[in-house]
């Protein structure tokens, strides 16, 4: 159990973007991942309040929704988005940072879709939501 | 007869208009982080994301990372849809180049919802994009971005975004 995590960590920490993010992989087993980001100032969106960027949650978003597809039981393979659709709740708090849990709930022969929310550590209503569909490989 | 105005030097609009951009470009630390460049023809504006290799998201393909492609179709429309917006401002000069130049960041319109559409794996080269702002009113707006790479037909990602848009200053 340990050795899977700690591969998968090394999978996600080998991706260059998402090292450059600092990206850290807290859980990822049957369909479910879940992945932290922590605040930096050079993802910020709006220099006047230090708040983060949507396109770095966006990042995020994609990586722990394409880890979670990945890590369902009947995806062996690798897999690429198809489409991803992201709403932005609120305005993260600055300084904080953002954790995303992604569920992969249907996984057909050719198609894994997944949902997600980000929160950042003040709880309460998520920062985002997103929403997205996957591909499976491996199989014809 | 009235004396038509005359027109103002090219030189000048000019400098209104490269400052306006520059200051929707440079302000903003996450533009800045993937390197993101923006284009003006007249008023037609063209997102460059140079290629890099922190942009990398397959590293067996390679492929960029389907969370950059994302933001920098954003970045397009966000940038896009502000430059639209200060358009009129830029044009008669009551834009304030001054305090632009000196990193007041005008207000910026806020992402409500993104959806991309990836169609092709983005190849480790440079992705150019344009914003196209299908319906834009008071209160919101709808944007479409297309993104491509060596083919201006074969585009790579494609999405479609809703905006806030800034409210006058109380």
């Amino acid at each position: 159990m340990t050795d899977k995590i700690t591969l998968a960590r090394q999978f996600i920490e080998a991706i260059p973007h998402s090292r450059a993010l600092s990206m850290r992989l807290v859980e990822m087993e049957g369909g479910v991942a879940v992945i932290e980001m922590p605040y930096a100032d050079n993802l910020v969106g709006d220099p006047e309040t230090g708040v983060l960027h949507g396109g770095a949650v966006s990042a995020l978003m994609d990586t722990t929704c394409g880890a979670a597809a990945m890590c369902h039981p009947s995806n062996l393979g690798g897999t690429a988005t198809i489409d991803l659709r992201i709403d932005y709740m609120r305005a993260a708090v600055p300084g904080q940072a953002i954790t995303t849990r992604a569920e992969c709930y249907h996984v057909t022969r050719s198609v894994a879709f997944v949902r997600a929310t980000a929160t950042d550590e003040s709880g309460g209503t998520p920062v985002a939501t997103a929403s997205g569909a996957f591909t499976v490989e491996g199989r014809t | 007869m009235t004396a038509r105005r005359t027109p103002e030097p090219v030189q000048v609009v000019k400098k209104r208009r490269d400052a306006t951009l520059r200051a929707l470009v440079e302000g903003v630390p996450y533009i800045r982080y993937l390197g993101i460049q923006f284009e003006r023809r007249g008023d037609e504006l063209t997102g460059i994301l140079p290629f890099d290799q922190k942009l990398i998201g397959n590293p067996m393909l390679p492929a960029i990372h389907g969370g950059v492609t994302a933001a920098f179709l954003e970045v397009t429309a966000i940038i896009t849809l502000s430059w639209t917006y200060l358009w009129e401002d830029i044009e008669s000069g009551t834009i304030d180049t001054a305090s632009l130049e000196a990193g007041g960041l005008p207000r910026l319109p806020k992402t409500i919802d993104f959806s991309t559409d990836y169609l092709r794996s983005g190849l480790p080269r440079d992705a150019y994009a344009r914003a196209r702002i299908n319906r834009s009113g008071r209160r919101y707006a709808s944007v479409h971005v297309e993104g491509w790479q060596d083919n201006r037909t074969r585009l790579f990602a494609q999405a479609t975004g809703h905006f806030l848009m800034p409210q006058p200053r109380d």
